[in-house]
């Protein structure tokens, strides 16, 4: 997995509530068996018309904002399904940190795994980094992970808060596979254990 | 903390294997279902790092996403939908994963098959990279939808790094009224929580109108509850629970039964133990149930209005409810029952079993669909169709108009070519009717099975519990 360290560039708001997985990448992404131009994708129907012209007006398809690093969006962003295709959307485009009031389950632990930093900020913070991105002239923002700040244009710093695992896991890249692997006995003391009390669950 | 546990932390604290430092636990899983859409990209690592299934006897893979729900033996016109089903039966054969095969008759939706099956098994913890995984919660296990990264995370280890969830319990009480399913007390709930109202818990669903449930009704109610925000729902597994699964290809053997029972009835939850979030329903007060807008939560009784954006309390909520008017071209206001449909749609993992399709057959019956509406009904799995078909239900949907399809998951994703043109309307027993869930610019209302038939026969949304009298 990709370490996370820090990152800078445009911010995009997109102020909207329950952004679900079906509006950050439909369903015709999904049959594919790679990852590769995930990012076209990405919010495919707010982006383009029925003709697939991008719509002018949506944030991504204007300037600076076509080059975003950070989305700054509503509450309860990535709800819905399970589709790791949002994630690797999100990344193929650029983007590698959101910025919400709250996140959905699913969507949040796969974001661990892409190396995406999701920020879970009150609503009112929210609010104030949003009226900032929608200004092309103070939507210039850079993160530090390792000191939990986001600084604005006008060099202001704003702190965030995230759990030790996840801050963790970012910026150190971890595969949680190859550490798992390495517990295989204690799996393996587990499984044993099982096995004689529900024999069961072992075919 | 208290002694007193709940069917979640006694489910929890058994899968265990270890904790981390960092407050995670590394969780072991017991069963593992898999289909073409998440799994590829676990074999494709699987592959490329040298590294092996854990456990064969913990896994059981099905296609259902991307198949086709008419010609059944065809080739699959749609060359990426075709290439990514035979991926996964290479897949299947290349790590001896058991594989369903889609000729077989017990092929279907990986939430219908599972428990079909006997794979889902109280107390166990049980995984699959799709998020309405929660249905199988609906036999007292702990059991959620995950990403790719974690179904290779379970195909290499069996286990799962997890930060602990808190417990939520929603308590429904009281007698539903005839008419009134569990499709119905789902969205009464998700109405009531709101869609990011579970969201870092599991729900256990308790109350004497749970109970009263069927199997099919319990999974209805815990297939939703990712649309409240948590990823798992929770059934205390009782008789009727144990009558379901006994017997099944994967459950307990007969010689094995008495230690399972015996196992299975020390999980519930304990009288008095804790939850971090209270909230209760009265089952009576529910009516049948249809969405307006475009979250789950945008939910209604049948005799209720389309709400009107500026009476909403929040400037938030008045945006969103005018949005979702607005891709829905409903007016606030509109009563529910003057909405019109063009298709209705009968299926799915959270509509696709045996009681739905008996259901919506009771209402379809010596009826007609309404002009200009065309309906589809497809049953959850080869077992549920061959079920449906001895009863005659098929006869009776034919009859009256409607499509009797093959199983799959369908215009639920509609990755399968079953799909709603731009601006059609459809009465749908699905779980989403997220902005063009259904298809690009679609409109789905979300209902019951009888719902969804009564809505195909009238041609707008009606109350069935008047259809019926």
């Amino acid at each position: 997995m990709k370490k996370f360290t820090t990152l800078s560039g445009p911010a995009a708001a997109l102020n909207m509530i329950n952004v679900d997985t079906d509006q950050i990448i439909p369903k015709q992404y999904l049959s594919a068996i790679s990852r590769a131009g995930l990012g076209k994708g990405l919010f495919n129907d707010f982006r383009y018309d029925m003709a697939g012209n991008e719509k002018p007006d949506f944030v991504l398809n204007r300037e600076p904002y076509r080059g975003a690093k950070i989305l700054i969006a509503g509450d309860n962003f990535g709800c819905g399904s399970s589709r790791e295709h949002a994630p690797w959307s999100l990344v193929d485009f650029g983007i590698r940190c959101v910025i919400a009031p709250g996140f959905a389950d699913i969507f949040f632990n796969n974001c661990v795994k892409n190396g995406v930093l999701l920020i879970v900020m009150a609503e009112a913070g929210v609010g104030e980094l949003m009226a900032r991105a929608d200004n092309p002239q103070s939507c210039e923002m850079s993160i530090d992970l390792e000191a939990q700040t986001i600084t604005l244009a006008d060099g202001a710093s704003v702190a965030f808060e995230i759990e030790s695992f996840r801050k963790h896991r970012l910026l150190n890249g971890l595969d949680d596979i190859e550490i798992t692997l390495q517990k295989k006995a204690e799996i393996g003391a587990f499984e044993a254990s099982q096995k004689a009390e529900l024999p069961w669950l072992y075919r | 903390m208290s002694a007193q546990k709940t069917l979640f932390d006694k489910i929890w604290e058994s899968h265990v294997v270890s904790e981390n430092d960092d407050g995670t636990s590394l969780l072991y899983i017991d069963m593992h279902l898999t289909h073409e859409v998440t799994s590829w990209p676990g074999f494709e690592s699987m592959r490329n790092n040298g590294r092996a299934l854990h456990r064969p006897d913990a896994v059981l893979a099905v296609p259902d996403h991307v198949i086709p729900t008419t010609g059944r033996g065809e080739r699959i016109a749609d060359e990426q939908a075709r290439v990514q089903f035979e991926t996964l039966i290479q897949n299947c054969a290349d790590f001896d994963v058991p594989l369903i095969p889609l000729l077989d008759e017990r092929q279907g939706i990986v939430h219908i098959i599972g428990p079909e099956q006997g794979a889902t098994q109280p107390g166990i913890t049980l995984v699959c990279g799709d998020s309405h995984t929660a249905t199988h919660g609906a036999f007292g296990c702990l059991a959620f939808g995950i990403g790719s990264s974690e179904v290779e995370h379970v195909m290499c280890t069996q286990t799962l790094v997890q930060k602990r969830p808190k417990n939520m319990r929603v308590a429904v009480d009281g007698d539903l009224a005839p008419g009134v399913t569990a499709k119905d007390m789902i969205l009464a709930i998700i109405g009531t929580i709101g869609t990011a109202g579970g969201t870092g818990h599991v729900i256990e669903y308790v109350g004497s109108a749970i109970r009263a449930l069927t199997m099919e009704g319990r999974m209805t109610v815990c297939n939703m509850t990712i649309e409240g925000g948590a990823r798992a729902g929770l059934i205390a597994a009782d008789e009727t629970t144990f009558a379901y699964v006994k017997g099944r290809a994967m459950a307990p053997s007969e010689a094995e039964w008495p230690a399972a029972l015996k196992y299975w009835r020390s999980l519930p939850s304990d009288a008095g133990a804790a939850y971090d979030k209270d909230i209760s329903l009265d089952a009576e007060a529910i009516a049948p149930h249809v969405t307006w807008g475009t979250s789950p939560e945008d939910v209604a009784p049948i005799d209720g209005r389309v709400p009107d954006p500026s009476a909403a309390a929040e400037e938030k909520q008045q945006g969103a409810i005018r949005q979702a008017l607005e891709y829905m071209d409903l007016k606030a206001n509109q009563p529910i029952t003057d909405i019109k449909i063009d298709r209705a749609f009968i299926g799915s993992c959270t509509n696709g079993r045996i009681e739905d399709m008996r259901a919506a057959a009771e209402v379809a019956k010596g009826r007609k669909l309404a002009p200009g509406v065309s309906a589809m009904v497809v049953p959850g799995s080869g077992l549920v169709k061959t079920q449906a078909e001895a009863e005659g239900l098929d006869k009776i949907f034919t009859d009256a108009g409607f499509e009797w399809r093959q199983p799959g998951c369908s215009m639920c994703i509609a990755m399968n070519g079953d799909i709603l043109q731009a601006g059609e309307r459809c009465a749908s027993t699905s779980n989403r009717n997220f902005k063009g869930r259904q298809g690009r610019g679609s409109r789905t209302h979300l209902v019951s099975p009888a719902m969804a038939a009564a809505a195909a026969i009238e041609g707008h949304f009606v109350d069935v519990r008047q259809l019926a009298s």
